[in-house]
């Protein structure tokens, strides 16, 4: 089984406030890898560093296999199709939705290469697997949360890649873009694709997921199978109220 | 419309047809950034290089599209670090660059203010044979980035974090389309003027995206709107001579007027009409609590 992310004594600290101490990870292919933790537990700067958007203080990163710093891992990037949280800023002019998935396949595309057939058909096929074909054309800013999430992850799907990161991808995201969304994972995953994701909850992904890993503190306190929900977390009637979190919407619980 | 037979109007003409078409087709992206105002500065710091080129004697032209372009360079990597100090900084970069370049045109002895307001408002009746060259091919350089690396700036203006993951050059990206509104804003100097250079960026697109739903068609209508602008405006400026620069942006903001209210009145009648389209859909809860 080969290694798709191996991360060694990982350390991340913004500023002063060191928020990743000396973290270990490995992510084999065709593992799908969960990432728990409460808010500010360093979940998100873990995936963050493994992308290469913060830089590690300490530790050795490698992709695919590719350990080097600096270019030699640039080029390893594009085999990783990456699912952040919301939509970009960059919403100033409208975009259908179709544009926006397009942007997937420049990583496949080189520079000033015009699109080709093969390209169409990847947005096409990336459409279609999240359910969005009917929307190609609809501007991306009418769409509902979860849409926008939908395009998102066909954005990354369209760069065929072979490890997909999504940071939060269920977080208020509505029922019908969830199953939607978890059946494009499935699929993807039945593909032969690997897959680590950010989650406050697990929700309808629960049952496709291999492994959790729980960040507890900059540190790994769980890495093994997914710890069953504990106190009234484990009540599936329980109501899910983050104090900590007021603009987090509240999420979906299955309770399988 | 006799006087177009004239070669200083036809001149006049090509001049702000080209920076009608240049200047929406870069600032799209400026104002897919939400940097709409980017470009104003730009043109401020401009100013210095054309007093620079007064002075020394020099072509004004190419001395404002060098400093410009250190300006605009300074202004991508205050961004790109993202410091909440980058206000103050480009603050004094551009008011810098406006002094600076009224204090070197003062010092360009036998000069007289008039050529001051010719770069601050524009001056299109006055353009040059080798004037026209400059913008020509000046202009040709910013339609051929912006059209042709669509697909990557519109990437790295959209989601700029998505596209460093991806691999894309982000930096090279980010330094040629600050070095390309530099040129821009040179291109259209003599036209509508350093100080309404970001008019001609901004309103056609702000104007073509009341009715378009994507970007590539946005750019284009944009373009569409900026050409005729700057016809329609050097026409009536020649027919009830008006001042050239500032007639072209008033055409082009009643552009966006009339836009806005025909975009809001057939919103209104599909309404009444109880025409429910794609957009009306009602769509699913954001969120769904399941028992």
């Amino acid at each position: 089984m080969s290694t798709v992310v191996e991360l060694r004594d990982g350390v991340v600290a913004y500023g002063d406030r060191p928020v990743l101490r000396g973290v270990d990870l490995t992510v084999h292919a065709g593992e799908v890898v969960a990432i728990l933790g409460a808010n500010g537990s360093g979940k998100s700067t873990l995936i963050r560093a493994i992308l290469g958007l913060v830089p590690l203080l300490a530790g050795t990163l490698s992709l695919f296999g590719v350990s080097r710093r600096g270019r030699e891992l640039r080029g390893q990037w594009r085999r990783i199709g990456y699912v952040p949280q919301r939509l970009g800023a960059g919403s100033g002019v409208p975009a259908t939705v179709a544009e926006v998935v397009s942007i997937g396949r420049l990583a496949r595309r080189g520079l000033l290469r015009p699109a080709v057939a093969a390209d169409r058909a990847a947005v096409a096929t990336a459409l279609a697997s999240v359910g969005l074909a009917d929307r190609a054309t609809a501007p991306v800013g009418t769409l509902s949360g979860g849409q926008q999430q939908r395009t998102l992850i066909a954005r990354a799907l369209a760069a065929e890649p072979e490890l997909l990161v999504l940071d939060e991808p269920t977080a208020g995201v509505d029922a019908l873009s969830q199953s939607a969304f978890a059946d494009a994972l499935r699929a993807f995953v039945a593909g032969g694709g690997t897959v680590l994701l950010v989650a406050h909850e697990l929700g309808l992904l629960q049952p496709l997921v291999t492994r959790a890993v729980v960040i507890h503190d900059g540190t790994i306190a769980h890495d093994g199978p997914v710890p069953a929900p504990a106190g009234h977390h484990a009540d599936p009637h329980h109501d899910h109220v983050h104090p900590h979190a007021p603009h987090d919407p509240p999420g979906i619980w299955t309770g399988r | 419309m006799s006087l177009f037979a004239y070669d200083f109007m036809q001149r006049a003409l090509l001049g702000v047809l080209i920076t009608g078409l240049a200047a929406p087709a870069l600032g799209i992206y400026l104002v897919q950034r939400r940097m709409a105002l980017i470009g104003d500065g730009i043109g401020h710091v401009a100013l210095t290089g054309v007093g620079l080129g007064l002075l020394t004697s020099r072509s004004p032209v190419i001395t404002a599209v060098v400093v410009s372009a250190l300006g605009a360079v300074a202004v991508e990597l205050i961004r790109e670090r993202g410091k909440a100090s980058g206000d103050i900084a480009l603050a004094l970069l551009f008011y810098g660059g406006i002094s600076g370049g009224v204090f070197l045109v003062a010092l360009a002895a036998g000069k007289t203010n008039a050529n001051l307001m010719a770069y601050l408002f524009g001056s299109p009746l006055t353009t040059s044979r080798e004037d026209l060259v400059v913008m020509a091919v000046l202009g040709g350089v910013v339609l051929a980035v912006t059209l042709l690396l669509r697909p990557w700036l519109f990437a790295i203006c959209q989601d700029e974090e998505y596209a460093r993951v991806a691999g894309l050059p982000v930096r090279a990206l980010n330094l040629l389309l600050a070095v390309t509104t530099a040129v821009t804003v040179t291109v259209a100097m003599r036209a509508v003027g350093l100080l309404l250079v970001s008019a001609m960026m901004v309103v056609p697109v702000a104007a073509a995206q009341l009715v378009t739903r994507g970007f590539r068609a946005t750019m284009h209508l944009a373009m569409v709107l900026g050409v005729a602008a700057a016809a329609v405006g050097i026409w009536i400026a020649a027919e009830y001579d008006t001042a050239p620069g500032a007639t072209i942006v008033l055409v082009a903001i009643a552009a966006f007027s009339v836009l806005a209210t025909g975009a809001a009145v057939w919103r209104t009648a599909r309404r009444r009409a109880g025409a429910v389209g794609v957009d009306g859909e009602a769509e699913p809860p954001e969120v769904v609590l399941q028992p």
